[in-house]
C-alpha cells in the first residue's frame, strides 16, 4: 500500500517522487499493467500467418503473442510453469509449439502446459507423483482483442472490452486511422534516459510542441495559431490530439519574441520530406493519440506509426516503433512514408528533443521529490477542447494514473 | 614512369582514405561538409540489421541528394536541440568489390563511441557501411549505415 500524500492544488501539480520511487514502480506493474488496463502487444501484421509469434512485454512481463494453427491470436506470459526461465527466446517467428530450452516443458500457442518431459519417469523410476500439478503455476494467459490490426491484452477478467475502455471520444480517432490493413515496414527503438511516464505525458502535452520542437515552427509545420484540437477521455486515461494542414501566416510567434519564432528565407531545399498526400480526405495534417498506460499512435502527414512504451526501471523506458503503411500502398506512397519516417524517430526532426527532455526532468528533479510539476496551462479541468494551449491531457493521464494507484 | 604500385592496392587505399576523411569530418563537427561526400543524387541512410534481414525498407535517417543532406544539417544547426555531444568513428575491415570501371563497392565495419560534455562514453553504435563509390571522383553515391543493434540511446542527431 502506498502511503503517499498528492499536493493540496490536485490536478494542476504533479510531485516528482512519482517518477523517482522503487516502491511507486513496482505498484504500477501490478495495479495498473497486471491491472485492469488494455496494453498494447503488437500488430495483426507482425503475426499474419497461423503459427506466427512476437515476443513483447506487459510492463516488466515478458509476454508471448502467438497466433494458434485456427488463426486465433492469444497471447500469454513468457515464464515457464516449472523453474521460471523464458519459454520463447526469439523475438519473432513461426512454431509448432514452444519449449522451454532448461528442462523441454512444452507449450501450445495458447501458452497452456501440453507436456512435462519425463513426467511419467523412465522404466517406472523418477518422475512426478500422479497428484502432481505443475499447471498451477502455468504462464498467465491474457485476453486478447484487437482493432484495426493493433493487438491488445490484459490479465484483467474484469476489465471493459477494449473499446469500452478507450471510450466514445477517444475511439472514433484511432478507427480514423486504422481504415485498411496494415503493412509493416520497419522498426526501431529509442531508449529513454527517463520514467515511462515522462514521456507518456510528453506525449500528452499540446503545449510543447510547437515550442520544443523547433522544426516545426520555423517551417511552419504545426503552430499553435493552426486550426486543431484534443479530445480527452473522460476518466482522463486516452488522449488524441490533432492539427490540419492549414498553412499559418500568422504572426503570433514573432509577437511573443519566441525562440522557436520562424526565421523569413528558412526553408527547405528538399521539402519532400513533408509532402502529405491527404489521405484520409479530413485534411488532418498531424493525429497524436495515446491510450494509457503505454500506447501512442500518430499520424504525421503520411508517416503512421506505433509506439509501445516499455518500463524498464524508474529512470529507463524503451520505445518501441513499428512504422508502417497499408497493404494496397503505391509504390509513390510507400516512399512518401520512408521519407516522411526523419520527422520521427531517435533521428526525427520533430521528435528527437523528446528524449532529449523528458531525460532533463528526469535530472532535474533529482533533488526534489517533495516538489511537483505546475500543470495550469488552461486552468485544472481535464476534457475535450479545440485550443492546444492547454495541459488538459496531462492532468488527464495523472487523473486515471491516481485512480488506478489509489492515490 | 608507372610507379608499379598494384592498381588494386591503390584503390583500396584511394577507398580507405575516402573513408577516413569522411569519419573526421563528423567527428570534428564539420557537418556542412558531409554532404559533399555524396554525388549531388546520392543516398545516404541509417538502418538496422534486423530490418534489412527482414527485408524491411524502413531507415531510422534517410537522405535522397545533396539537398536533402544541407536540409539535415540546417535543421541540426538552427533548429534541433541536443545536448552537445561528439562522436569518435573507428573503421576497419575495408573490403572492395569493383562493380565496373566507374563504380566501386565497399563494405566497412565501424564502431562509433559518443562523447557527452559531461565526459559520458559510450559505444553509441556498430555496425557496417554498405557503399557505392563513384570513380575517379571519389565520391558516395549510396551509404547505407547497417546498425548491428535495433537500439539507439536517446537520440541520433549527428549522422554516422
Amino acid at each position: 500500500m502506498l502511503e503517499r500524500a498528492w499536493p493540496a492544488e490536485g490536478a494542476t501539480r504533479v510531485p516528482y517522487w512519482v517518477y523517482q520511487d522503487e516502491e511507486v514502480y513496482r505498484e504500477e506493474q501490478r495495479r495498473i499493467f497486471r491491472g485492469p488496463t488494455w496494453s498494447y502487444l503488437c500488430l495483426e501484421a507482425e503475426i499474419p500467418q497461423p503459427k506466427d509469434f512476437v515476443t513483447t512485454f506487459v510492463g516488466d512481463m515478458p509476454v508471448v503473442v502467438a497466433r494458434d494453427p485456427g488463426g486465433v491470436v492469444h497471447a500469454w506470459e513468457n515464464r515457464c510453469a516449472h523453474r521460471g526461465a523464458l519459454v520463447c527466446m526469439q523475438r519473432r517467428g513461426s512454431a509448432e509449439r514452444f519449449s522451454c530450452i532448461y528442462h523441454n516443458w512444452t507449450y501450445d500457442h495458447a501458452g497452456n502446459l501440453t507436456h512435462v518431459a519425463f513426467r511419467n519417469g523412465i522404466a517406472g523410476k523418477g518422475g512426478m507423483p500422479a497428484d502432481a500439478n505443475p499447471e498451477s503455476q502455468s504462464p498467465k494467459q491474457l485476453r486478447v482483442e484487437s482493432i484495426g490490426g493493433l493487438v491488445f491484452g490484459t490479465l484483467s477478467e474484469s476489465a471493459g472490452s477494449l473499446e469500452t475502455y478507450i471510450g466514445p471520444e477517444v475511439l472514433p480517432r484511432l478507427k480514423r486511422v486504422l481504415v485498411k490493413p496494415l503493412k509493416v515496414l520497419g522498426t526501431y527503438t529509442q531508449v529513454l534516459p527517463n520514467n515511462w511516464k515522462l514521456y507518456m505525458d510528453n506525449v500528452k502535452d499540446t503545449y510543447h510542441a510547437s515550442l520544443l520542437h523547433l522544426f516545426f515552427t520555423r517551417f511552419r509545420i504545426n503552430r499553435l495559431t493552426q486550426k486543431g484540437g484534443v479530445f480527452v477521455s473522460s476518466d482522463g486515461a486516452h488522449h488524441c490530439t490533432y492539427t490540419e494542414m492549414v498553412e499559418d501566416r500568422g504572426d503570433a510567434y514573432e509577437k511573443d519574441g519566441m525562440r522557436s519564432a520562424g526565421s523569413s528565407g528558412f526553408q527547405l531545399e528538399d521539402p519532400r520530406v513533408l509532402e502529405q498526400a491527404d489521405e484520409f480526405g479530413d485534411r488532418v495534417a498531424i493525429q497524436i493519440l495515446s491510450l494509457f498506460p503505454g500506447f501512442v499512435l500518430h499520424q504525421i502527414r503520411n508517416s503512421l506509426a506505433a509506439r509501445q512504451v516499455v518500463p524498464k526501471g524508474i529512470d529507463r523506458t524503451e520505445l518501441h516503433w513499428t512504422l508502417f503503411g497499408f497493404i494496397d500502398d503505391d509504390e509513390a506512397m510507400t516512399q512518401r512514408r520512408l521519407l516522411q519516417a526523419n520527422l520521427v524517430g531517435p533521428a526525427g526532426y520533430i521528435s528527437m528533443e523528446d528524449g532529449a527532455a523528458t531525460g532533463f526532468v528526469q535530472r532535474g528533479v533529482a533533488g526534489s521529490p517533495e516538489r511537483a510539476s505546475v500543470i495550469e496551462m488552461g486552468g485544472s479541468v481535464v476534457g475535450s477542447g479545440d485550443s492546444r494551449i492547454t495541459e488538459t491531457a496531462v492532468r488527464g493521464l495523472w487523473k486515471a494514473w491516481r485512480q488506478y494507484m489509489q492515490v | 614512369m608507372k610507379s608499379g604500385i598494384d592498381p588494386d592496392l591503390s584503390l583500396q587505399l584511394a577507398v580507405e582514405r575516402l573513408h577516413a576523411r569522411y569519419a573526421h569530418a563528423l567527428d570534428s563537427d564539420k557537418l556542412e561538409e558531409w554532404p559533399q561526400f555524396f554525388t549531388e543524387n546520392g543516398r545516404y541512410r541509417i538502418t538496422t540489421a534486423e530490418n534489412e534481414d527482414r527485408g524491411l525498407p524502413l531507415s531510422v535517417l534517410y537522405a535522397e541528394g545533396r539537398a536533402m543532406m544541407r536540409d539535415r544539417i540546417q535543421s541540426l544547426r538552427h533548429a534541433n536541440i541536443y545536448e552537445p555531444q561528439r562522436y569518435r568513428h573507428m573503421l576497419s575491415a575495408v573490403l572492395l568489390e569493383p562493380v565496373d570501371a566507374s563504380v566501386v563497392r565497399s563494405i566497412a565495419n565501424f564502431s562509433v563511441i559518443r562523447i557527452m560534455q559531461d565526459g559520458d562514453t559510450v559505444i553509441f553504435a556498430s555496425g557496417r557501411y554498405l557503399d557505392r563509390i563513384v570513380l575517379p571522383e571519389m565520391q558516395y553515391e549510396e551509404r547505407v549505415v547497417v546498425c548491428d543493434s535495433r537500439r539507439f540511446d536517446t537520440l541520433l542527431a549527428i549522422p554516422l
